[in-house]
């Protein structure tokens, strides 16, 4: 039984440990080793790549990862709270609605980033209409700016706060909003201090469940913050490609790597916590 | 308040769903602006025509459908032996090759292909993408696919063994054909996973190994391009119909 067990495991066990731990493995050992004179990786151990992370350049950019993943998830609870509302009350058409929510995130996420220089460059869409309506003269400097990257990533992520807030709705005890209005609370009474405070597990989960991916983004970043937006995931791309610094950028991988897990942790969490 | 909800769910629906349409009406636009002039399906017929998206498209399938074959096999065995007996280390390791940026991944599978072709006489290509590709997907397959099995009723693969067929016999004449479905839907989803990415691709991928991401990638990198939208509009409605019939499949008890 347990032979045939270990059976069914081996390819996948094989595989990630080939593919997933093992290159994790190589890079946590470039971390601790330096830059080679050409570009490779020196064999003698040092610790200056992670206390390079907190100087001055890297530390900004670190800080502008959390600022930025930390806004857009706070925009993404913001927007996808009253969404998931409005759906909860929606009778029949709930499924309806959540399938909605869940299309454009199953279709290919560089498209969905490339839609969005569509109607953000200067010949966009958004530009040309408000030209062609006399409001502006000169296009909006909309595309290849930190605002683009926030619009980017609450529409890449919305749907993960949508869901959990969703599910976290559709649990509520009903008896507690109709004592509210039974006391005499207002519909937005109701709501401020008893919905919303009732959903507070919801949200925790909903707003790890966004940080996780904004922290560790790179796409969206690169296409619609045009380089000047420079997020961790960037300086590692930048590290293994035109810097050549293969050590320096292991070390920032790691760091966002286990940032990561932490988040993941702390998630998992809040899902025990629901549970009881 | 209901009014007022029910605008803001429009004009959130709208925030969601009109970048990708606007995106597809205006690869039908006759003008290569965003201002439209009449409909044409010029920029559809100059996709078609240009060879190196056929080839990027052409490697991007082949990939694809390798590394859909290889996940699908290897994360439906892995789902069965997990629920058969559950183990932290392998769900642990699973859960983190989801929340791994792709970024890093990215990068740790470039240093581990460097070091491993020091020993072998190999360069990145195909192989290490649909080896890249294969490793990624094998936790959706068997997200999927577990939750299939949870809601499968267990009694069935015990009479199986009660009436003396073996573990494996088990496997392949009862509860395989149980869990098809979810198979078949796991597979249709690891084969959108794969055939859509970019960052991994982009580390992994040698000179001969070009995907339609990448491409689409570097011409978007150089701006909005009428030839793009056509491109976008054909994954975005291939891609579609995948994770349609991949739902579908998903819900068949």
């Amino acid at each position: 039984m347990d032979r045939l067990r270990r059976a069914f495991l081996a390819p996948g066990v094989v595989t990630l440990s080939l593919l997933f731990v093992a290159p994790l493995a190589i890079i946590l050992l470039y971390s601790f080793q330096s830059r080679g004179v050409y570009g490779g990786v020196a064999p003698e151990f040092t610790g200056d790549n992670y206390s390079r992370i907190a100087d001055g350049l890297y530390g900004a950019i670190f800080l502008r990862t959390f600022v930025l993943a930390g806004v857009a998830t706070v925009g993404c609870l913001l927007l996808g709270f009253p969404l998931a509302l409005f759906i909860s009350r929606a009778g029949k058409r709930r499924n309806l609605y959540l399938q909605l929510v869940m299309l454009p995130f199953w279709s290919s996420f560089l498209v969905r980033t490339y839609a969005w220089m569509v109607l953000l460059r200067d010949t966009g869409l958004i530009n040309t209409a408000l030209t062609g309506l006399g409001l502006i003269r000169e296009p909006l400097p909309l595309l290849y700016n930190d605002g683009a990257v926030f619009v980017g990533l609450v529409y890449g992520y919305l749907p993960f706060v949508v869901l959990p807030l969703y599910a976290t709705l559709e649990r509520l005890d009903k008896s507690l909003t109709e004592a509210a209005a039974d006391l005499g609370a207002s519909p937005w009474q109701t709501l401020i201090r008893v919905i919303v405070p009732l959903c507070a597990p919801g949200f925790r989960a909903a707003a790890v469940l966004v940080f996780i991916p904004c922290l560790g983004a790179y796409l969206t970043p690169d296409l619609l913050g045009g380089g000047k937006t420079v997020m961790a995931g960037n300086l590692i791309q930048n590290q293994f490609t035109t810097a050549r610094d293969w050590p320096f950028g292991s070390a920032v991988a790691l760091v966002l790597m286990l940032l990561s897990l932490v988040l993941l942790v702390v998630w998992m969490r809040t899902q025990s916590e629901d549970a009881l | 308040m209901s009014r007022l909800l029910g605008l803001y769910a429009a004009a959130a629906f709208a925030f969601l769903h009109l970048p990708l349409l606007v995106l597809a009406v205006f690869s039908f636009n006759e003008s290569r602006f965003t201002v439209w002039t009449g409909f044409s399906l010029k920029w559809f017929d100059a996709a078609f025509r240009d060879a190196q998206l056929a080839e990027a498209t052409w490697n991007s399938l082949l990939i694809a459908f390798a590394a859909t074959l290889a996940s699908t096999i290897i994360g439906t065995l892995c789902a069965y032996g997990l629920w058969k007996r559950s183990s932290r280390a392998v769900s642990g390791t699973l859960y983190l090759s989801l929340v791994t940026p792709e970024i890093v991944m990215g990068v740790s599978l470039l240093a581990f292909f460097q070091w491993l072709f020091r020993y072998v006489g190999m360069h990145l290509g195909m192989h290490t993408v649909i080896a890249a590709h294969t490793m990624f997907c094998i936790a959706y397959v068997v997200i999927v696919v577990s939750a299939r099995l949870r809601s499968m009723d267990a009694s069935l693969e015990e009479a199986a063994l009660d009436l003396g067929a073996t573990e494996w016999t088990t496997f392949r004449r009862v509860t395989l054909p149980l869990i098809f479905p979810a198979v078949a839907a796991a597979g249709l989803l690891a084969f959108t996973i794969s055939f859509d990415d970019y960052v991994i691709t982009s580390m992994v991928a040698g000179v001969d190994s070009e995907t339609l991401p990448m491409v689409v990638y570097a011409l978007a990198r150089r701006g909005a391009n009428p030839v793009v939208n056509a491109i976008s509009t054909l994954i975005v409605v291939g891609l579609g119909v995948l994770i349609a019939v991949s739902s579908k499949l998903q819900e068949t008890r």
